[in-house]
């Protein structure tokens, strides 16, 4: 809503710029140095984390059904920790130079700050519902965050996509942890991993089957992979950071963190590692396709993400070991790439592949990251990511029995960031100058520094894997397979089969790099299916709610009234004559005196006079004779405050009917309506006839009546039972009542002062 | 509809119709009469004002907003039932005080019911004051 007023705004202002977010700045500080305080905590309980500590805290939340505000770091949960605090701190760095000037920048580091908090908090939890409770906000605030240029009508819509297909993989999350939570008797994630069994359980295929649904849709596996692309409408620091290195890493984590638990079946390893080998290939082959540098990177972070996916489906200490070390090289270069793009972008002024190259030049420290991150991303020695790669071929290699077509994808899908690198370095870095829409500068050093820092850490571990290695690498994978391990990182694993494998890859990726162009055109020759699903999916259900909209709200009064008065009649006559018919409830049970019987009379003879009539004040005065009838009938059989009720009430209708009375039209209604009309309401007096028949019959059971009338003077102090009821027994009921009074009051209001529409003529007749 | 003699005729009912309407409303817990009844007779009242000396006039005899009492009567409703939770008792029991009280007699009986039967009355002069008043302005 806020979000609407602004671009409303906008023109009524007349400044095509806002003034800049005075306090903007100093948010992005305040982030910057919240985040580096909570990494440096972090650091701080590493050691005691490696030696296999579990720091954390529990406070009861909802007793009743065993959920904790429980929070827990082991060896994973301090993985993730350490990459969300870290890269927030460098994230808030760089977006304060490249958003600079931004109107809402303060928001923008609101809505950061809160996803920060998101995410530490869904990977500390340690209760599932906790757990759901982060990967919801997470979700929330990354849709905020995709929309924030929500000037643009293609951002508002990439982040409705994002929110929606997340979203109903979060329901499907809700519903596969509860689940778990019922097999395993207990919320606490730390009691479930430890548990024996839990596969054996007949729950199991339908937590496994929501649990992944909820992690495939997260992290963007196919068929769920087409929002993340989009998300890049996200600002590029955001990009980075959620839609690289930590938010579409959730589902990993989910995926790791249930693994002592849940892993071990054929369904576990197989719906992991063809759907991830799946994801990483085909999300290579998009990646190729790219013309936009971001876009290109995002393709390739679908890849990672789907490797990662891939790992998690072996159980084997190499493949998990492959699986973290990967996820940790991936954040480090990916996140470079990303920040490195944003600052050619800033720099250029285009993010076009085919318009940018040579910037060695022009953007030498800018230039010097990415050739850095993406040699990482390469997986060329000496940087972590070469680790990383060989950890991947032994990995693939030691998965399942079969394990020749994992590591045939993982090749190709590394061969083909291979290219990507080429192309990217020999390029964009080097190569020819391209034809930039700005002439090609420097950035400042907000700019370039983080993703500098970030890309020469991954030179640095990889020179140097043992900072990494038993520190964060082993105490995770200790964690993910809940049993202890040693991993150690190395550099040279010696000539074995992995290293050929990576000859091959640098081999093929030199082929893709030679055929980039051709290849990039013959793959943007398919079409993207799955975004023109979507729309046709979002089309589908917006026209399908409009035509019920349409066919539930005509706008006619009489048709809103035919049909409540059918659903008033219908159900009950149904239920009377499926039930004890309708027959034994006509038998008199009181045999009517000579007043009652006029006042009947009376009664019935208005409402025939109200139906047959021609003219509107006639009818009125048949409806006033029913009304008098009627309370004739309540005096007689001794209720005088009903009686009163309803002589009052009939003379404020006629009150207010005169005073409207100009406005209606003639009651010229057609022979067949009126038929129709009729026998509704026959319908509606027979159905509240029977009911009040059936009510009050030989079974009507007293004891509450009786009850009140004793307790009436003794406990309420009065002798009016109707009042002591309305007042006193009930009071809560009257008070619900005289809200809705109050409300249909206010409301009728507010139609009476709408200034009637000029109506057409021709349409008078169908208001009545 | 507004002849002379409606107007003098008016004064004299519009002032009887309000005392009566008081006097149900307060003797109601044990004889007919009470809240509802009581709102419905002073909604007429303003009704009969509202079309023999114009809508003007009635909105300036009720001095408040019509809408206004209505918000009053639910917060006094509301107050009421609350006095009770208070007072540590279920929400909208009645409490009653019988004010100089002695052997013979109960005294006057002063209770949260009584003021919750006035809020009624309040939001049913409200309401339909609010309607047949705007209506009347419309017309």
């Amino acid at each position: 809503m806020r979000m609407d007023l602004d671009i409303a705004q906008a023109p009524a202002t007349r400044s095509p710029l806002p003034a800049p977010d005075p306090l903007g700045p100093a948010a992005g500080w305040a982030l910057a140095l919240a985040a580096a305080g909570a990494a440096g905590l972090v650091l701080w309980w590493l050691p005691a984390v490696a030696a296999g500590g579990t720091p954390g805290l529990a406070t009861p939340w909802v007793e009743q059904l065993g959920i904790s505000l429980a929070f827990r770091m082991d060896g994973l949960g301090m993985l993730f920790a350490l990459l969300i605090t870290g890269f927030a701190a460098a994230i808030a760095v760089y977006a304060g130079g490249y958003l600079k000037g931004h109107p809402h920048l303060g928001r923008f580091f609101v809505y950061l700050a809160a996803f920060t908090a998101a995410m530490l908090g869904l990977v500390l939890a340690d209760d599932l519902i906790l757990l759901f409770v982060f990967w919801e906000l997470t979700t929330i605030t990354s849709f905020l965050l995709v929309g924030f240029e929500h000037g643009s009508a293609k951002a508002r819509r990439n982040a409705w996509q994002a929110l929606l297909v997340t979203g109903a993989g979060g329901l499907a999350l809700l519903a596969g942890l509860v689940l778990l939570g019922m097999a395993a008797g207990t919320m606490r994630i730390s009691e479930i991993v430890a548990m024996e069994g839990l596969t054996a359980d007949p729950l199991y295929p339908a937590i496994l089957a929501l649990l992944l649904l909820g992690a495939f849709t997260k992290s963007a596996q196919i068929p769920f992979h087409f929002w993340l692309p989009n998300a890049m409408a996200a600002p590029t620091p955001v990009s980075a950071f959620l839609h690289s290195a930590t938010m579409v890493k959730a589902g990993v984590y989910l995926v790791a963190r249930l693994h002592p638990a849940l892993s071990g079946t054929e369904v576990w390893m197989w719906s992991l590692s063809i759907v991830g080998a799946a994801t990483m290939l085909m999300a290579g082959l998009l990646a190729i396709r790219q013309t936009d540098l971001k876009l290109a990177l995002a393709y390739t972070s679908v890849m990672a993400l789907g490797s990662l996916m891939m790992f998690l489906g072996s159980a084997a200490t190499v493949a998990i070991a492959a699986a973290v070390t990967f996820l940790l090289v991936h954040a480090l270069y990916k996140a470079a790439l990303f920040l490195v793009v944003g600052s050619i972008d800033h720099g250029t002024g285009t993010r076009e592949l085919a318009r940018l190259g040579g910037l060695w030049r022009t953007m030498p420290l800018t230039s010097a990251a990415a050739v850095l991150a993406a040699g990482s991303m390469a997986g060329f020695p000496p940087f972590l990511g070469f680790i990383g790669k060989e950890l991947k071929y032994e990995g693939a290699l030691a998965i399942a029995e079969e394990p020749w077509p994992l590591a045939t994808a993982a090749v190709l899908s590394n061969a083909l960031m291979v290219g990507l690198t080429l192309v990217l370095i020999l390029r964009v870095v080097f190569g020819r100058p391209g034809n930039t829409p700005r002439t090609p500068h420097e950035v400042s050093p907000r700019l370039w520094l983080p993703p500098l820092l970030l890309a020469a850490l991954g030179l640095l571990c990889g020179i140097a894997p043992d900072l990494v290695g038993a520190s964060l690498v082993q105490p995770a994978v200790t964690a993910i397979l809940g049993r202890p391990e040693v991993v150690a990182l190395k550099l040279w694993h010696g000539v074995n089969l992995p290293l050929l494998m990576s000859v091959a890859t640098v081999l093929i990726g030199v082929g893709v790099f030679v055929l980039h162009r051709p290849l990039a055109a013959a793959l943007a020759r398919v079409p993207a299916v799955a975004d023109r699903l979507w729309d046709g999916l979002m089309d589908g259900i917006m026209r399908g709610f409009s035509a019920l909209t349409a066919a539930m709200q005509p706008g006619s009064l009489r048709v809103y009234l035919g049909a409540s008065f059918l659903a008033l009649a219908l159900p009950p006559l149904a239920w009377l004559a499926l039930g004890g018919g309708i027959l034994p409830l006509l038998q008199p049970s009181v045999t009517p005196d000579l007043a009652a019987i006029g006042a009947a009379v009376l009664a019935s003879a208005g409402a025939v006079l109200a139906a047959a009539a021609k003219r509107r004040m006639t009818a009125i005065g048949g409806l006033g004779a029913v009304g008098a009838g009627i309370a004739m009938l309540f005096t007689i059989y001794g209720a005088p405050d009903v009686a009163i009720t309803q002589l009052l009430a009939d003379v404020l209708l006629v009150v207010m009917i005169a005073a409207v009375m100009v406005h209606l039209p003639d009651l010229t209604g057609r022979r067949t309506s009126r038929l129709r009309d009729g026998a509704i309401a026959i319908c509606v007096g027979l159905a509240v006839m029977l009911l009040t028949l059936a009510a009050t019959g030989p079974a009507f059971d007293r004891s509450v009546a009786d009850a009140m009338a004793a307790l009436s003077v003794p406990e309420a102090h009065g002798r009016n039972i109707v009042n002591v009821i309305l007042v006193d027994f009930r009071a809560l009921d009257t008070f619900g009542e005289i809200v809705v009074v109050g409300i249909a009051a206010v409301a009728a209001l507010a139609l009476i002062r709408l200034r009637p529409a000029p109506a057409a003529p021709a349409n008078r007749e169908n208001t009545p | 509809m507004t002849t002379p003699i409606l107007k003098a005729a008016a004064r004299i009912l519009v002032a009887l119709m309000l005392v009566v309407s008081l006097y149900l409303l307060l003797r109601g817990h044990n004889e007919p009469g009470g809240g509802f009844i009581g709102g419905l007779i002073a909604s007429a009242a303003f009704a009969l004002l509202a079309i023999s000396h114009g809508a003007e006039t009635a909105r300036r005899a009720l001095r408040l907003d019509p809408v206004e009492i209505l918000a009053l009567g639910l917060a006094a409703a509301l107050g009421a039932g609350l006095v009770a939770a208070l007072a540590g008792e279920a929400p909208f029991t009645g409490l009653w005080l019988f004010l100089g009280a002695d052997g013979g007699g109960k005294g006057l009986p002063i209770s949260t019911v009584l003021v919750f039967d006035i809020g009624v009355w309040l939001v049913v002069l409200g309401s339909v004051s609010a309607l047949v008043l705007a209506l009347e302005e419309k017309a």
